[in-house]
């Protein structure tokens, strides 16, 4: 219950944001709809509103979105799905349902497949629900400046990567990339400053710990 | 963004984020285990997130621009370090962003 009122937040937060970035309210469901993976959603939308290219917001999406492969080759002996069933798991493989699955881990692999499909299918209902719920608030709004939504956006990144941040590490590769990035937007072109800063995580996890 | 680049940008992502969760459930475990891969893919949302938060935060398009939004910013840190739940913080930001862009 409480995973779902928290999904819920996200997904108004997220509708707000994409139609503060120019998406429209259409777009900003198929967002939820098809690609269904909160940060990856955040970041594409994101990339848009800082003037990015669509290279640059389908990169940032598409690398945030890496983890779901993950995952995937977690889930995917757990699940046993065939045909169109699996599609279906793919696309319900995310944070949720992968964390869900494995909590249930000693409760043996039936329990396991329950609580990816409940977690996975409840997930994709509230996300979607709550980003039409944010998008048409947000189109009600008008200006974002004038309610804060431009702050709001940032500060909800702020807030995904805020309970990342478990140790010194992370921090030091949070803070590195902040500072990369403040010096490479006067020379690279609008957006690719996000995209440039994989390379810290890139060259931090290459050979640490 | 033109009207044609947002919708690519809606339907080659998704397709990229779809395609990149069935090839988790359809390739060899052994394909993406090297712990080097997962490490790094383990510290990505780290960075990106934390560019997206200064690239919305302090920059427009290619510039650096302190406005109402660091403001913002600092009140959503600083509800962050009290522990506040994510609506709040969110809510906070906005609330003072807002405040500082009628003050002006």
């Amino acid at each position: 219950m409480s995973v779902a009122i928290t999904v819920g937040l996200y997904g108004v937060a997220f509708g707000a944001a994409s139609v503060a970035d120019g998406f429209s309210v259409l777009q900003t469901s198929l967002f939820s709809l098809l690609m269904f993976t909160g940060a990856s959603q955040f970041a594409a939308v994101g990339v848009v509103g800082a003037g990015g290219s669509v290279a640059s917001a389908v990169g940032a999406a598409f690398m945030l979105g890496t983890r779901n492969a993950l995952y995937g080759l977690q889930m995917a002996p757990v699940v046993r799905a065939r045909g169109l069933k699996r599609l279906a798991a793919a696309q319900v493989t995310i944070d949720e349902s992968t964390g869900v699955a494995l909590s249930q881990a000693t409760r043996g692999p039936a329990a396991m497949r329950a609580g990816f499909w409940y977690a996975g299918l409840g997930v994709y209902v509230f996300w979607n629900l709550f980003t039409l719920l944010g998008a048409l608030g947000a189109k009600a709004l008008g200006d974002p400046a004038a309610w804060g939504l431009d702050a709001a956006v940032p500060a909800a990144f702020l807030g995904l990567l805020w309970p990342r941040l478990t140790d010194g590490f992370m921090r030091v590769v949070a803070a590195v990339s902040a500072v990369f990035v403040i010096a490479v937007t006067p020379v690279l072109p609008a957006g690719m400053p996000i995209i440039a800063a994989t390379v810290v995580a890139i060259i931090l996890g290459w050979r640490s710990r | 963004m033109s009207g044609t680049g947002l919708w690519l940008v809606v339907g080659l992502a998704s397709g990229a984020c779809f395609a990149v969760k069935v090839l988790g459930h359809f390739v060899p475990a052994s394909w993406l285990a090297h712990p080097r891969l997962q490490r790094i893919n383990a510290l990505i949302p780290i960075s990106l997130l934390s560019a997206l938060v200064v690239a919305q935060g302090v920059a427009v398009k290619t510039h650096l621009a302190i406005d109402h939004r660091l403001v913002g910013l600092g009140v959503a840190m600083a509800a962050l370090l009290a522990r506040l739940p994510f609506p709040v913080v969110v809510v906070a930001a906005a609330a003072s962003s807002a405040l500082v862009y009628h003050w002006h």
